[in-house]
């Protein structure tokens, strides 16, 4: 029983997949049936495992050479898994209820399910994958469900580029990743978690080689948490459903990288320099995109580099060795996260699918259940007392504080950041007056979408506290969490952090949206700050635009003219032209039949047969 | 049995030829061939190397060890399953034509017939004429039905495979020469028992390694002999260009993997120039496919085009697992030449699909085809998919592998830089891939698309035979490996 349990986690979303895609793509109502089950099978499931709380290891081969190769499909269930379980099967659990009503009248509502449950069948796969090269497998998966989900209103351009750039990004990752795993495998000779760990001294025994295998791997987080400099396509990749947004974008597949990170940790551990480079990199990820976010306009943006921005702070607590505490982070932030967006998806439904705050406004009114649960998650990310993000983002703050003073003050001005930004958001956009029409006529959704908005809620409140995440953690794991002495400084700094951010933002916009100016003429959009440097996010898309255009496209186009007129058009025409003069044989050839060929072929039997008799 | 899977083709061509019997023949024909295919497949015995079903007559020549010989083992038993899935593929793209009808479908099959004689010989000299049986067939066709520029095509083509071949040749008569007089031998098994036993010293061996390596380079479409396939599979009708791309180009592989590795095995170790080995020549010349091939496929802007380039890039994996000369390398380089043949065929019917319902491949003058022919878009969509190395199909068990065999023990340090290059190539064809899909099946629908009307009856089963193949491959690998193992390893030996 207790070794089937992760098989039917893993399988039942795909046989849900697989149903939709052979036979049930023309029935919406079954579509959504098997894709609910599904999930529901696989929460169910969870909560028994972590209810069970023993770990559990079950392999079967899957590539099998002998002492030349193996590699395995093995479910491995630790604490740490059963943490991701049940976040991903929760959090996908309200999200498949929630896209019931999102997307009733999508004409592609049955391929939407489909390729949710295919979603949920490879995120599973990673939580549960007990070595490397499974993880990879799974982690190419979740790629291509992303693409699909992303894309699902493919007949829109900026939806169809918006796929590609997130698959070809990741795709960079996945290069890194499996560049580590074959660095790993050749030393150490196996991908397995359990294994690696064993043999860890066939790795320390070269510094320098542990290093750049560690950071190969780290690679593959930096593509799929979207960390700096592939994080661009995360914002992008607001162009799918909301639902799909607050699942994949937010609460679990990016964040897919740091439970990674997490799971190699002890591959990690030994190598300062590697360490190093993962606390820089989530350092400036989380502080980057937090002043990027200060300047958007797109409800869903400034989500989504709000996103990019926690990720940032996860990967840095795994740089200064605080796995556990940016594993819980990763837990906290997915209630906060997946309500705020689901809230972003209620207003943009009520809304008429307008994404612009400055279009917004009064919402606070007519959207009351919505503006309740979305302030509690914005109160939860932001960092106030008591609530889930307070602990967890101390944790990280506290474990910086003792380990790097850069990274400490990068998470502490995010801190501030973070409250500046999202008080922005919600005071332009819930606050004073309705600004046009479509904010005029808000309304609270149907229940299917707010009940999980306030389970979310609940969640985002009591998930930080000791009690309650000790009992999904388990005591060892949660041990982890609050490794680094207490230090009363900190939280009074993250504190002073969150009240000096949202004060700011309340003085400065609250009035702003009063501008008489600013009601009048919504489609100006009258924001008191103005920083086009962030506005622009830095300027990075149109520098690689241009370095792929000067590269990439240059040297494969340069490459595509040699290839037709050089290589092809001169050498081998050249070739073909001398031998053509010069001999008889080839006249043959010339003349335009296939007669001159058997003649050839003929002739060279002869000789071989000659030569063979001689 | 085996002469039987030999002939059903080659009567249904004849008779074609003759005047007899119609377009339905040939799907009979295809159906039954691959239901023979099966039936071997099912009662092989996978434990054993070597080759079974083994048919042969006396010698032909007084003399010479020449026979018509026959015989299976599981590497030719897997190349089989591909002509016999991707023939069937074939037949059901066969395009409507008002005369020669009957030409057209027997030379296809001949074409199948051709590359059937060439996996199934055990006997040197019937391999190799079995593959010039194909080629024939395949000029033809592109010359007299092809799009486009068909007649430079079929001639490119037909004088580029025919020095190939002929190089080919020289390497063949080279690699007999080399042996005492005594044991010389068309039969493929005898010669795999000499290639053990190390009849050929290290330094005799590099002759023939370079003729036998450029011409199955040149079928193969090797860096840089690459440039007839693009073009030539642009201008080849649709069932023309899955047979040979798909099929007829991986009787150069098998050649390499049945004559190379087990004959001249020292060769690869050998300094050709200054200190660089064959090994390293080899994988330079394959990173060519990789890298260069690849960018020139990002270059490209026209569908056939494009997939003519890809399937080209292709090759260099192949040839980087039969170069790693281990078996985590071979075995990933054999599944490569099976799953590849697959996806490149399903790319091919669909593009060739498209080109019936537009006329022009022109990326510009396409877009949101997913729209009005959803069953090609979910084809194309897997076969690229596949193609770029997803896991789940059967293509990236076999890349799996092959990058693992660059890193497997005894690998030089030039062989793993070349995977890791390799390995980027990986993102190239995403990018070339992803942009194509893009281009012709999502975004705003043309005017044009809006009227096309979807594949429809049982040309789907047949097009959706590749993928699905293919994903059996990807989750089983295993059950493909058992077939390929034993006779890998013999050939490693």
């Amino acid at each position: 029983m207790e070794s089937t349990l992760p098989w039917l986690i893993l399988l039942s979303p795909l046989a849900s997949a697989l149903l939709i895609l052979l036979f049930a793509h023309r029935s919406k109502a079954l579509s959504v049936l098997l894709s609910l089950s599904a999930v529901f099978l696989a929460l169910g499931a969870s909560l028994l495992l972590v209810k069970n709380a023993t770990d559990t290891l079950t392999s079967i081969p899957w590539i099998d050479l002998g002492p030349a190769l193996k590699l395995g499909i093995g479910l491995k269930v630790d604490a740490l898994t059963r943490v991701m379980l049940l976040v991903v099967t929760g959090v996908g659990t309200l999200v498949h209820v929630y896209s019931t009503i999102y997307m009733a009248d999508d004409e592609g509502k049955s391929r939407f399910f489909g390729a949710l449950s295919l979603f949920m069948f490879s995120m599973l796969g990673i939580v549960l994958a007990d070595n490397l090269a499974m993880m990879f497998i799974f982690w190419e998966l979740v790629g291509v469900s992303s693409f699909l989900l992303i894309g699902h209103w493919f007949t829109k351009e900026s939806a169809a580029k918006a796929a590609n750039k997130a698959f070809l990004t990741n795709r960079i990752g996945d290069f890194g990743f499996m560049s580590g795993i074959l660095l790993v495998w050749s030393t150490v000779g196996t991908v397995e978690f359990a294994g690696i760990q064993e043999n860890l001294t066939k790795l320390t025994a070269n510094p320098t080689f542990l290093t750049l295998a560690g950071l190969c791997l780290f690679c593959g987080a930096v593509g799929k948490s979207a960390q700096m400099p592939l994080h661009v396509w995360l914002p992008d990749a607001m162009e799918g459903p909301t639902p799909v947004s607050a699942l994949i974008h937010a609460a679990t597949m990016v964040a897919a990288g740091v439970y990674m990170l997490a799971r190699i940790f002890f591959i990690l551990e030994p190598s300062a320099t590697a360490l190093g480079v993962i606390a820089a990199v989530g350092a400036i990820t989380a502080l980057m995109a937090a002043l990027m976010a200060t300047q958007q306009n797109d409800i869903k943006r400034i989500l989504a580099y709000s996103t990019l921005s926690q990720l940032g702070l996860m990967v840095a607590g795994i740089g200064v060795g605080a796995w556990g505490a940016s594993m819980f982070h990763l837990f906290t932030h997915a209630f906060f996260k997946a309500l705020l967006f689901l809230g972003s998806g209620a207003v943009i439904h009520a809304l008429h699918h307008e994404q612009d705050i400055w279009k917004m406004g009064g919402l606070r009114k007519t959207m009351p259940k919505t503006f309740l649960t979305f302030a509690i998650g914005t109160l939860a990310l932001t960092g106030m007392p008591f609530l889930a993000g307070f602990f967890s983002k101390e944790a990280i703050l506290l474990a910086a504080w003792h380990k790097s003073l850069p990274v400490f003050a990068a998470g502490l001005l995010t801190s501030l950041l973070t409250a500046f930004y999202m008080t922005r958001l919600v005071v332009v956009a819930f606050f004073g007056h309705a600004r046009t029409d479509a904010a005029n006529h808000g309304h609270d959704c149907p229940a299917g979408m707010t009940v999980p908005l306030l389970i979310l809620a609940v969640l985002s409140v009591i998930a930080g506290y000791a009690g309650f995440a000790e009992a999904i953690f388990g005591k060892e794991l949660f041990h982890h969490v609050h490794a680094a002495a207490p230090v009363a400084l900190v939280p009074i700094l993250a504190l002073s952090a969150f009240v000096l951010g949202t004060l700011g933002a309340w003085i400065l916009y609250h009035p702003a949206i009063k501008d008489p100016a600013v009601f009048k003429d919504a489609y100006r959009i009258k924001d008191p700050v103005r920083i086009p440097l962030f506005a622009n996010k830095f300027y990075i898309d149109e520098i690689y635009h241009a370095l792929i255009a000067g590269t990439q496209e240059m040297l494969a186009g340069f490459l595509g003219w040699f290839d037709h007129f050089i290589l092809d058009g001169v050498i081998v025409r050249g070739i073909c032209a001398i031998t053509w003069g010069a001999g008889y044989t080839l006249r043959l050839l010339q003349f335009g039949n296939l007669q001159g060929y058997a003649f050839f072929f003929g002739a060279g039997v002869v000789v071989l047969l000659y030569i063979l008799t001689k | 049995m085996l002469t039987t899977l030999l002939l059903i083709p080659i009567v249904t061509a004849a008779a074609l030829f003759l005047g007899f019997g119609n377009r339905t023949w040939a799907k009979g024909s295809a159906l039954l061939q691959l239901a023979l295919t099966l039936a071997l497949w099912f009662r092989y015995d996978q434990a054993k190397a070597g080759y079974q079903f083994i048919f042969e007559t006396n010698p032909l020549f007084p003399g010479v060890d020449l026979r018509y010989s026959v015989g299976v083992d599981g590497l030719s038993l897997v190349m089989l399953l591909l002509t016999a899935l991707v023939t069937v593929a074939a037949v059901w793209f066969l395009p409507q034509l008002e005369k020669r009808a009957n030409l057209f479908d027997g030379s296809v099959l001949l074409i199948s017939a051709g590359a059937t004689g060439a996996f199934l010989a055990k006997d040197l000299f019937f391999f190799y004429a079995f593959h010039e049986l194909a080629l024939v067939p395949t000029f033809l066709l592109i010359g007299l039905f092809g799009s486009g520029e068909r007649q430079a095509a079929a001639w490119k083509i037909t004088i580029y495979l025919g020095v190939g071949s002929i190089v080919l040749l020289a390497g063949l008569v080279d690699l007999l020469m080399a042996l005492p007089v005594s044991s010389r031998t068309f039969d493929l098994q005898a010669l795999q028992q000499l290639g053990a036993a190390h009849m050929i010293p290290a330094a005799a061996q590099i002759r023939p390694w370079f003729l036998l390596t450029i011409g199955f380079g040149i079928l193969i479409s090797l860096f840089p002999f690459h440039s007839w396939a693009a073009p030539a599979y642009a201008s080849a009708p649709t069932p023309v260009a899955m047979l040979h791309s798909g099929v007829l180009k991986k009787f150069g592989l098998y050649g390499m993997v049945r004559l190379v590795l087990p004959f001249l095995p020292d060769a690869f170790h050998q300094p050709v120039w200054g200190n660089y080995t064959a090994q390293d020549l080899l994988l330079l010349a394959l990173l060519g496919n990789i890298l260069y091939v690849g960018l020139v496929t990002i270059s490209q802007r026209k569908l056939d085009f494009m997939i003519g380039y890809s399937s080209v890039m292709h090759m260099g994996y192949i040839f980087l697992g039969l170069a790693s000369l281990n078996l985590a390398g071979l075995s990933g380089a054999c599944l490569l030449m099976f799953a590849h043949g697959l996806s490149v065929a399903a790319l091919f019917a669909v593009s060739g699909s498209l080109r019936d319902r537009e006329g022009s491949l022109n990326f510009d003058k396409l877009g949101g085809a997913s729209k009005s022919v959803p069953f090609l878009g979910i084809c194309f969509a897997m076969a690229a998919f596949a193609s770029i190395g997803l896991p789940g199909f059967a293509n990236f068990a076999s890349e799996t592998m092959v990058f693992f065999g660059g890193f497997s023990p005894g690998a030089t340090s030039f062989q793993k830089t070349a995977t890791i290059l390799a390995l980027w190539g990986v993102v190239i064809s995403a990018v070339y891939m992803l942009r194509a899909y893009k281009a012709v099946f999502l975004g705003q629908p043309t005017a044009s698309s809006t009227k096309w009307t979807d594949l429809a009856g049982s040309a789907r089963f047949a097009l959706a035979l590749l993928p699905l193949t293919l994903l059996l491959g990807g989750v089983f690998p295993r059950y493909f490996l058992s077939y390929l193992k034993p006779t890998l390893e013999a050939a490693l030996r």
